[in-house]
């Protein structure tokens, strides 16, 4: 690949299509319409149900839209439904997401980012090892290794607290959770921004280089600017995966900083008599829209941002 | 990989005078002292002390010196559940790489012909990948609802004898958890391999449209094996999210009916927290681990290996 | 009346001689109507202590929860107060110090006399020490059965088993659901265990559970509960639901004639306002041996560095064990209080029959209590496939039964 990154992902190169109306142009939007149904219907399914009242939903199938259209259910699933004695809905979730989130998604991503500018341009004996096993670790499932990080992070909390004589507890903090995330998207992460780095014109390094500038002197004037693309990629995965975490934020958390996930998980598996479609599936879109919105706003930039980093095998 | 081989030598150039090779590069070890910790104390770190304990007959806390040798194993094996498990994994395993591959690509090259509106369809097939599978398997859930969803529809329709009931059905409940891992992640595939579509230089096109080959001839010959690294990374992602399976099963279907949509990932949380039988878990652990590096050595030897010898 | 008067003294007492209050974390995992209903007893009467109920409720049953308080514990991290099934669940936590010991609160308050049937203070007891709470008697023994469902169908309300299974036909002609279930693993194994009880009688329970006998496991006696069960697996075919309080949900609606399941449905039953004796009837042991299993629900308190914390653990584990609390909680949650020195004259005609029960004697210990939760595991997956599929024999599967039994520990 000799295209610098960023002219890459902006035109379709594939076969252009001369006519409007031609059989081959039929297949190929009818296609693309059949697919989309597929796609949309979820979200279709979710909306309309969420917009209806249990009656409606006990008599009618899922697909119909609603005859009567109510908003109660998205009202009840932000600020009233109830798990054991809370009944403040998804809304108390909220802002401990953010407060998640942000942290876990700069900090996984500075250290990522680093790993993969050293990994393809200053090799060293070894490193080519630890790629190996950080890509093994993708593979490996979280739950399988729940038990070993507890421990692990209640030792290293003893080990700080030893070290700094303060008492550290990295379990039960957002800091423990934080380290969790980190390590978790540090795999694909580093994949990612190696393949980056690694197909960026090697004049310019060398250049660099032979003007006697040194490893974080390119990092930050050279790389960081260039590496805007892979950056929103980045940000988008980390984004969705912390945000939709809800296996260690609730290991890792306590109740009155739980993630919106876990209140989700509470509220849809709280069954009061009956299960309540509308407010479940209100709740789950409620909890989807960050993500959602980052989707729909930045599609084309993640484009853009994957052809950027994934070319390079 | 010139690149970087040029700037090992620029590094060897400048660094050479230093009789100690630990202090090589002495930066960029230090800044990936994260990544190295990571990779030693918490991946390799973590499953030595697994694949340790599977030996033991640990029940809710570790306990290494009950050693029992193989007795996990032999019970692991002669399990139902496990051997369900490992065969829902294969099915839902196979079919979603295939499928996912097929899906995305058809997707990319249909996006990639320069067609109206790609952004909205690209939008359509890639948002599904924002939810989480609590998300994605509570929907599915619902559609595939035999009383108020796809079946019971139809069914109002007038065929009175359609029966679309995957989960509910013990035989094919596994094809009800792929639909829904399909429609999850199938679109962020497609963005890949659109990507790799994008890379490809136009004069390949062109040649082609001289030479007068169909263009579905020009995919499967000339297009797809010049696209080979970005398959890689597909199938990387793919794989990586096919052994995870957990969340997915748990939203749908909790295993059931019965045991028929169990995959091993639930078994390894179950045996280790509901049975308090943590021996059990890590020794289930233990077959998965091995499983991941039966497919992953192959790839490490292609990756590294094969660059080597050029 | 007197324990009332004495509790709210006591309460007061406590919350002026508290020195500070203190915020407990509590996690337990009632989220069910009823259950939620309950539970807020308990935080209500902390709470008027001058102390904070934090609530930790974690949805989807112990399947979920447990995992999230063990790592806890584990990870040095833990909650100042966690439910878990009394029985050997916690054996291990306590052995290796990670929970409060409550002795010295058990002794000032005397539970050692207080608490009926002992078993459920044995099941707290390490080593001569107490370390949890038992809050509530449940019982899986029970039979549901839905008025609207018999007299749609035409037939008269069951009393027990045989006539049951008798009147499914009539039932599922009239278009109900003989028997409901939930598809959930833990449901499969307790009804299984309710049979059992019935069918087999609770000498042959006691054989196989507490005695781990596997031959009577094997034998012809256990082949009869088996044939029973596959029976009941045939009524229950038509019944799709997951969670249990779905499937009381289709009792109350009378979509269904009955429900095994244990007593904490009599939650829903309330919530729904519906009236014992008169919407649904209960029948304990099935109608056939009439027993209660002494299973429950317990809190345990694990150790934490904090003097203060500890002093407001303890004391809501005295709260947790007073009448009024008892009284309160145990009529919203419809388990029976654990002390046997309390009036429940408010309690409704299934629990009274529960009481009456207790009183007697007829007593049984719960699985939780004698099996260890490997064994439990490994049963429940085999009763979960059982359950839900119609070609797995009733031979096959009691083959695979005695197998476990021989090796539980």
């Amino acid at each position: 690949m000799t295209d610098a990154p960023s002219n890459l992902g902006v035109t379709p190169r594939g076969a252009k299509p001369r006519k409007r109306l031609t059989p081959t142009n039929i297949m190929l939007y009818g296609t693309l319409f059949v697919a989309s149904v597929y796609y949309l219907l979820p979200l279709y399914v979710m909306l309309v149900t969420s917009l209806k009242g249990m009656p409606e939903i006990r008599l009618g199938n899922v697909f119909a839209p609603p005859v009567e259209v109510t908003f109660e259910p998205w009202v009840k699933a932000w600020a009233q439904a109830c798990t054991g004695i809370n009944c403040d809905g998804l809304s108390r979730g909220f802002w401990n997401s953010v407060q998640i989130l942000v942290p876990s998604v700069v900090i996984s991503i500075a250290i990522a980012s680093i790993n993969g500018y050293a990994l393809s341009l200053w090799k060293f004996k070894g490193s080519e090892v630890f790629f190996t096993i950080l890509i093994f670790g993708a593979f490996i499932p979280y739950q399988v290794m729940i038990y070993p990080i507890v421990i692990l992070l209640r030792e290293a909390g003893e080990v700080l607290s030893a070290v700094t004589g303060t008492k550290i507890r990295l379990m039960g903090s957002i800091w423990g959770l934080v380290i969790v995330h980190t390590i978790f998207g540090m795999p694909i992460l580093t994949l990612l921004f190696r393949n980056y780095f690694a197909s960026v014109p090697e004049e310019l390094f060398k250049a660099a280089r032979v003007d006697g500038a040194g490893f974080w002197q390119i990092y930050f004037q050279i790389m960081l600017p260039m590496a805007l693309p892979i950056f929103v990629v980045a940000i988008i995965l980390q984004v969705t995966g912390i945000w939709n975490d809800f296996l260690f934020g609730v290991i890792f958390t306590k109740p009155d900083t739980y993630p919106m996930t876990v209140q989700l998980n509470n509220i849809v598996n709280s069954v009061q008599g009956v299960k309540e479609y509308n407010v479940n599936m209100a709740a789950t879109m409620l909890t989807g829209l960050v993500p959602l919105i980052i989707y729909f706003a930045s599609g084309k930039l993640f484009v853009r941002g994957i052809a950027a980093g994934a070319v390079k095998g | 990989m010139a690149v970087t081989d040029g700037a090992q030598e620029v590094s060897r150039r400048t660094i050479s005078k230093r009789p100690n090779r630990l202090f090589k590069n002495m930066t960029a070890k230090i800044a990936t002292i994260p990544m190295i910790f990571t990779a030693l104390v918490v991946f390799i770190g973590c499953t030595v002390w697994t694949i340790y304990h599977s030996f033991t007959k640990s029940k809710l806390l570790p306990a290494p010196e009950k050693w029992v040798g193989l007795d996990q194993y032999e019970r692991l094996w002669s399990t139902r559940r496990w051997l369900v498990s490992i065969e829902n994994l294969a099915i839902y395993g196979i079919c979603s790489l295939v499928l996912s591959l097929v899906i995305g690509f058809t997707l990319a090259a249909l996006l990639d012909r320069k067609i109206r509106g790609e952004g909205i369809f690209r939008t359509i097939f890639l948002y599904p990948f924002a939810l989480s599978f609590i998300v994605t398997g509570l929907v599915w859930q619902w559609i595939l609802n035999p009383q108020f969803g796809i079946q019971g529809v139809v069914q109002r329709w007038g065929w009175e004898s359609f029966t679309f009931d995957p989960l509910n059905n013990a035989n094919i409940v596994i094809y009800g958890i792929l639909i829904a891992g399909i429609w999850q992640g199938s679109g962020f595939i497609m963005v890949i391999l659109l990507a790799g579509l994008r890379g490809i230089d136009e004069d390949i096109w062109k040649a082609s449209r001289v030479e007068g080959i169909p263009a579905w001839k020009t995919y499967i010959f000339i297009i797809i094996p010049m696209m080979r690294p970005i398959f890689v990374t597909a199938l990387v992602l793919i794989a990586a999210g096919i052994i995870k399976v957990y969340d997915l099963v748990v939203a749908q279907t909790s295993g059931g009916p019965g045991i028929s949509s169990e995959v091993p990932a639930k078994y390894v949380i179950e045996k280790m927290f509901q049975s308090q039988n943590l021996g059990q878990g890590f020794a289930a652990s233990t077959m998965m681990l091995l499983s991941v590096l039966v497919v992953l050595i192959p790839w490490a030897y292609l990756e590294f290996g094969g660059k080597r010898r050029d | 009346m007197n324990y009332y008067k004495a509790t709210t003294a006591a309460v007061a007492f406590c919350s002026a001689g508290a020195v500070s209050a203190a915020e407990l974390e509590v996690t337990h995992w009632w989220t069910s109507g009823g259950e939620a209903a309950a539970v807020s007893e308990f935080a209500k009467a902390f709470d008027a202590t001058g102390n904070t109920w934090v609530d930790g409720a974690i949805a989807g049953s112990g399947g979920t929860a447990r995992p999230i308080i063990v790592s806890r514990i584990i990870g040095g991290d833990p909650m100042h107060a966690t439910q878990l099934n009394h029985g050997r669940q916690a054996e291990e936590l306590i052995e290796a110090g990670l929970m409060l010991d409550l002795t010295d609160v058990a002794e000032a308050e005397g539970w050692t006399d207080l608490v009926n049937p002992t078993s459920l203070l044995d099941s707290c007891t390490v080593d001569g020490k107490i370390y949890c709470a038992p809050v509530n008697i449940h019982s899986w023994q029970w039979i549901w059965l839905s008025h609207q469902a018999y007299s749609d169908a035409g037939v008269a309300v069951p009393s027990n088993w045989d006539e049951f299974v008798a009147s499914a036909k009539a039932l599922e002609d009239a278009g109900k659901i003989p028997l409901a279930m939930g598809q959930q693993a833990w449901q499969s194994s307790g009804a299984f265990g309710v049979i059992n009880v019935a069918v087999g009688g609770p000498d042959l329970w006691n054989k196989i559970n507490v005695e781990k006998d596997a031959e009577a496991a094997a034998g012809p006696e256990m082949a009869k509960v088996f044939e029973a069960a596959a029976a009941a697996r045939a009524m229950a075919a038509n019944s799709k639901v997951q969670d249990w309080n779905q499937a009381t949900n289709l009792v109350i609606t009378g979509q269904a004639g009955g429900q095994v399941m244990g007593d904490w449905a009599q939650g829903e039953f309330q919530v729904a306002g519906q009236v014992a004796g008169q919407d649904y009837t209960c029948l304990p042991g099935l109608g056939v041996n009439e027993i209660i299993s002494t299973g429950g629900d317990a809190f345990y308190f694990p150790k934490q560095d904090d003097p203060e914390i500890e002093a407001a653990q303890k004391e809501l584990a005295k709260l947790l064990l007073s009448p009024e609390v008892q009284v309160n909680f145990n009529l919203k949650k419809g388990s029976l209080p654990v002390r046997g020195d309390i009036d429940l004259s408010s309690a409704n005609d299934c629990m009274k029959k529960g009481l009456e029960i207790l009183a007697a004697g007829n007593i049984l210990q719960s699985g939780d209590q004698v099996l260890s939760a490997d064994t439990s595991g490994q049963i429940e997956d085999l009763m979960v496939e059982f359950w839900n599929d119609s070609s797995y024999s009733a031979a096959d599967a009691q083959a695979k039964y005695a197998e476990i039994i021989a090796e539980a520990d």
